[in-house]
């Protein structure tokens, strides 16, 4: 996951410490500032005490960093429960002495204020606590509260700003929450006292589908991404989604993977598709694409290479009965676990769910050709702008594990979808066009390579011919090529 | 709140290090203690500096804070309880002269 190089070429600015939380250490490039605050706000429900716990749970269990947690909410029974669904084991880090939780219960509201006094009581539990496990991380979570139980007045803002100074001091890494009150500030504007660094996070609901964004609002001494980033709790916690662009040089691989169609390797300068980049089958319905992309999937996996295959819009036992019918038979591919077939309806999720999907199907199963047929049906979740974000980010994401993407998209005809052609295609490194025209007294179908970046390709349309064989090409006959 | 005679008062009164802040709180406490719980109560002094361990027990984070143990429930006052008042109201003792007097000594 982690991008050494993003790393490496800040550690000159700032020492930083690393979450270890999936994309967030890109995006920050290289993590946290390391012993100093970082404000993480949001509204309710954003994730804030889970990218926190995260944060704790992952530097205790891989950065050998122990981790202090102090909630002003949640007991520390509430937070075991809650985490253990997402795999964090506390009770096990606490027997290890590796976390502590420590709990100051301020949600009733008991705390009678009867004149002057410090925070000190806190900064003393926090020494106390970092010294017992020897922390190195450490949360406060929610500051929020500390705010909502007590008379917000200067002297409570200036032991609250007295407070960060002391963990600055302690040098522990530590983030403070928040929540998120009227445009972009804290409820309680403490942000002011924490400006080494400050995520935001947010959570809305669009058409029913969940979507939630991170921001790095402020990173002091530190560059970092700028825009918003899609995130995701998964069952295995927080998964931060960079933007494709932060490295566009990929390793270039002069490698060709066969298209599975010895004739359309021959189109594609004799050898196929580049190998680690993507290709697009577009045509209208009926025109083959399916068939063109489990063609693909079957040499990968004759070549015994794993191949991942996410059918959007058939199931798959739909899909493979249709192709066995063509002589590409993928069920025994199937069965020996080369393929792996998932089939989902687009709709059924968010935008940002797919593509964490994808990325952690592609890890689990971590093939060399990935197929998705077809994404067309993306448009119907998010607008234009989001799918091609999302689909520039999931092929940004197989280019750097060196996998070679084929992907499908149906095309009607209409202004609209043309557009979206010509947008995929900027995206894509081998363009194929399926269609299909009338003859004498039926349709035949063609191909047509559009578009092959830095290779020399045939630009002939041709005959696509679908037989229980399996798919070959031919010239169309020369008294017909101008009909 | 009723307030028997054989009732018994807990009470501790945790501070940082004995600071003039801190005294104050004592002392403060000391008077309320002595004008309308004598001989019914228990006062312990805790320095978190001596004994950092024991800020968990009562959740402290703030100090000087007096937590009130004993009559249930558990009540906390942080500050040098110089507001007398509040903290008679706060500690729910029930004075004699508490219905008209608004708890001033």
């Amino acid at each position: 996951m982690a991008h050494e190089k993003d790393s490496v070429s800040s550690t000159r600015e700032l020492q930083k410490a690393r979450t270890g939380i999936a994309g967030l250490d890109e995006i920050t490039h290289g993590g946290l500032p390391a012993g100093h605050p970082t404000l993480v706000y949001g509204g309710p429900g954003c994730g804030k005490t889970i990218l926190a716990m995260e944060f704790i749970v992952r530097g205790a269990r891989d950065f050998n960093e122990p981790g202090l947690f102090i909630s002003f909410e949640e007991s520390a029974a509430q937070l075991q429960e809650n985490f253990s669904s997402l795999g964090f084991e506390l009770d096990a880090l606490i027997e290890q002495k590796q976390l502590k939780i420590g709990h100051v219960d301020l949600s009733r509201g008991e705390i009678i204020e009867a004149g002057s006094f410090t925070l000190d009581g806190l900064i003393i539990r926090l020494m106390h606590g970092i010294a017992e496990i020897g922390a190195k991380r450490l949360v406060l979570d929610s500051m929020e509260a500390v705010f909502a139980a007590l008379s917000v007045n200067a002297k409570l803002r200036s032991e609250v700003a007295r407070l960060f100074d002391w963990v600055r001091d302690a040098g522990v890494t530590t983030i403070v929450t928040g929540e998120r009150g009227k445009g972009d500030s804290t409820r309680y504007g403490f942000e002011d006292y924490i400006s080494d660094c400050v995520l935001l996070l947010d959570h809305r609901i669009t058409d029913q589908i969940s979507k939630r964004r991170l921001r790095i609002v402020k990173y002091r001494g530190s560059s970092h991404a700028t825009n918003e980033f899609p995130f995701l709790i998964g069952d295995t916690g927080l998964s931060v989604i960079p933007i494709t662009s932060i490295d566009l040089n990929h390793e270039a691989y002069p490698e060709r993977v066969s298209t599975g169609v010895s004739d359309m390797d021959e189109m594609l300068g004799g050898q196929g598709y580049f190998k680690a980049k993507t290709a697009l089958i577009t045509g209208i319905a009926g025109a083959g694409k399916s068939s063109v992309a489990a063609a693909f999937a079957l040499a990968t996996c004759k070549r015994g290479e794993r191949c991942l295959y996410f059918s959007f819009e058939e199931s798959a036992a739909h899909v493979t009965r249709n192709m066995k019918s063509l002589g590409i038979d993928l069920v025994p591919w199937i069965d020996t676990g080369l393929l792996r077939m998932r089939s989902f309806r687009p709709t059924f999720r968010g935008l940002e769910e797919h593509l964490v999907s994808v990325a952690q199907q592609t890890d689990a199963h971590n093939p060399t050709c990935v197929v998705m047929d077809p994404i067309t049906n993306f448009v119907t979740v998010g607008d234009e702008e989001e799918v091609k974000s999302m689909l520039t980010r999931i092929l940004d994401l197989l280019k750097r594990r060196g996998v070679t993407l084929l992907m499908t998209a149906l095309t009607t005809g209409a202004q609209k979808s043309e557009e979206t052609e010509m947008r995929l295609s900027s995206m894509v490194d081998t363009w194929v066009v399926l269609d299909s025209e009338p003859a004498s007294r039926t349709y035949r179908r063609t191909i047509r390579v559009v578009k092959a970046r830095g290779m020399a390709h045939s630009h002939a349309t041709r005959e696509l011919v679908m037989s229980s064989a399996g798919l070959s090409v031919k010239d169309l006959p020369v008294e017909e090529m101008h009909v | 709140m009723k307030q028997n005679p054989d009732e018994t008062w807990t009470l501790f009164l945790y501070v940082a290090g004995m600071t003039p802040v801190a005294r104050r709180a004592l002392a403060n406490i000391e008077a309320i203690c002595k004008e309308h719980l004598e001989g019914q109560y228990s006062l312990q002094i805790i320095d978190l500096l001596e004994q950092p361990a024991l800020a968990e027990g009562h959740q402290i984070f703030a100090v000087p804070t007096l937590v009130r143990q004993l009559p249930e429930p558990l009540r906390k006052i942080v500050g040098d309880l110089a507001n007398t008042a509040k903290v008679v109201v706060g500690l729910d003792i029930q004075t004699s002269a508490s219905a008209g007097q608004r708890g001033r000594r």
